[in-house]
């Protein structure tokens, strides 16, 4: 089966992991651009930071058969400092410019501060001004919830942007209800200890159906598991779902919400 | 919202993974446990995560579909503005402390 990984950080893994994700049917992969667990200095850090993952990083999947996509953005975590952020917002316009990246993300809230607001809401005027696909982060733990909705509500007050090209990650059993009740698709991020087991992302199949919904790795350099997307698509196949909605779920969904924008092509 | 129904009866849940959700609860157990082996087991109990796990096995008694849900709804911040500043926070701990320190 061609699984789809929608989101998960390549920049962290090693070759044996592309040559893993290609052995498991993974042929496609969109990476986010996120915090690398240390402050970068500067908008030129971000720039490495961008060509490393429009162009290094494309040509390490290639070798293995695989489609590399990526986001651009300056990610929640480093958005406390706002004159940072403008720097670096002002060179996001030239790599979303280039040919694999799809939009902007993953932009979001960490600790929901208001300057990760105001941060989050240049972002989105961006992605709106330029019509660009959004992948959301959203913070993790007990900042989800609040983090989520305000979020959601920040979007909201952008008319431009519809919520069918916005896809809000990393969503739980307390988020997914308001996440699809406001007509964004959702993500299930299947991340050891912090946020879904594979079991628990088919609970939420099952409880809120397949549609505008996918589910990702977001392997990265903690704790977290590459294959993680095939370990949940054969969780549904232990508990006997039909093959066309697990080729559904892990390829069509992905495909489906990528798709929107013209530069991405399922392998 | 279309749902879709598990194939599994509930007896099969049961037989596939009884075991696994047994070995989790002894972990639990044991968990807590560990904490009052510990000589300040008494400032531990008083502890919003400790709080929050005991309250989080109350949460499993109810009669409910949705006690995941219902955990982590308990184990989240209820506040609605954003806070002044995050310089220095990077990391979020699983609980929140207020709400727990005003349920117990
Ligand atoms: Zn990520």
């Amino acid at each position: 089966m061609k699984i789809i990984d929608p989101h998960i950080h390549m920049v962290s893994r090693t070759t044996d992991d592309y040559q893993a994700l290609a052995l498991a049917g993974i042929h496609a992969v969109t990476e986010p651009a996120f915090w690398a667990g240390f402050d970068r200095g500067t908008a030129e850090g971000f720039r490495d930071y961008f060509n490393q993952l429009t162009v290094a990083e494309p040509g390490r999947a290639a070798k293995f058969g695989i489609r590399h996509y990526c986001w651009i953005c300056l990610n929640p975590k480093e958005a406390e400092d706002l004159a940072l952020a403008r720097d670096v917002l002002a060179v996001m316009p030239e790599f979303l410019d280039r040919p694999t990246a799809l939009g902007v993300g993953e932009i979001g809230l960490n600790k929901n501060s208001r300057n990760e607001v105001t941060v989050l809401e240049l972002q989105i005027a961006l992605a709106a001004e330029r019509d660009e696909l959004i992948l959301v982060h959203t913070p993790h733990l007990e900042d989800k919830l609040k983090g989520t909705r305000l979020i959601m509500d920040a979007i909201r007050n952008e008319p431009r942007i519809r919520p069918e090209r916005v896809i809000i990650d990393h969503a739980e059993e307390h988020t997914i209800g308001e996440i699809k009740d406001r007509g964004f698709w959702a993500g299930l991020t299947l991340y050891p200890n912090s946020k879904c087991s594979p079991a628990r992302a088919v609970d939420i199949l099952e409880r809120y159906g397949i549609e505008m919904i996918w589910l990702n790795s977001a392997a990265d350099w903690g704790i977290s598991d590459p294959l993680a997307t095939v370990k949940a698509a054969n969780e549904m196949r232990m508990r006997r779902h039909p093959e066309e909605l697990i080729r559904k779920v892990f390829h069509g969904n992905p495909a489906a919400f990528l798709g929107q924008s013209p530069k991405f092509h399922a392998a | 919202m279309s749902i879709l129904k598990s194939p599994l009866s509930a007896q099969e849940i049961l037989e596939s993974t009884f075991l696994e959700n047994r070995a989790r609860i002894l972990e639990i157990a044991a968990f807590l446990d560990r904490i009052e082996r510990a000589d300040d087991a008494a400032e531990a109990r008083k502890d919003f995560r400790y709080q929050a796990v005991l309250h989080a096995v109350g949460c499993l008694l109810a009669p409910s579909g949705n006690r995941t849900g219902a955990i982590l709804h308990r184990l989240s911040d209820p506040t609605t503005e954003p806070i002044p500043s995050s310089a220095g926070m990077k990391s979020a701990v699983g609980a929140w402390q207020e709400v727990t320190r005003e349920d117990h």
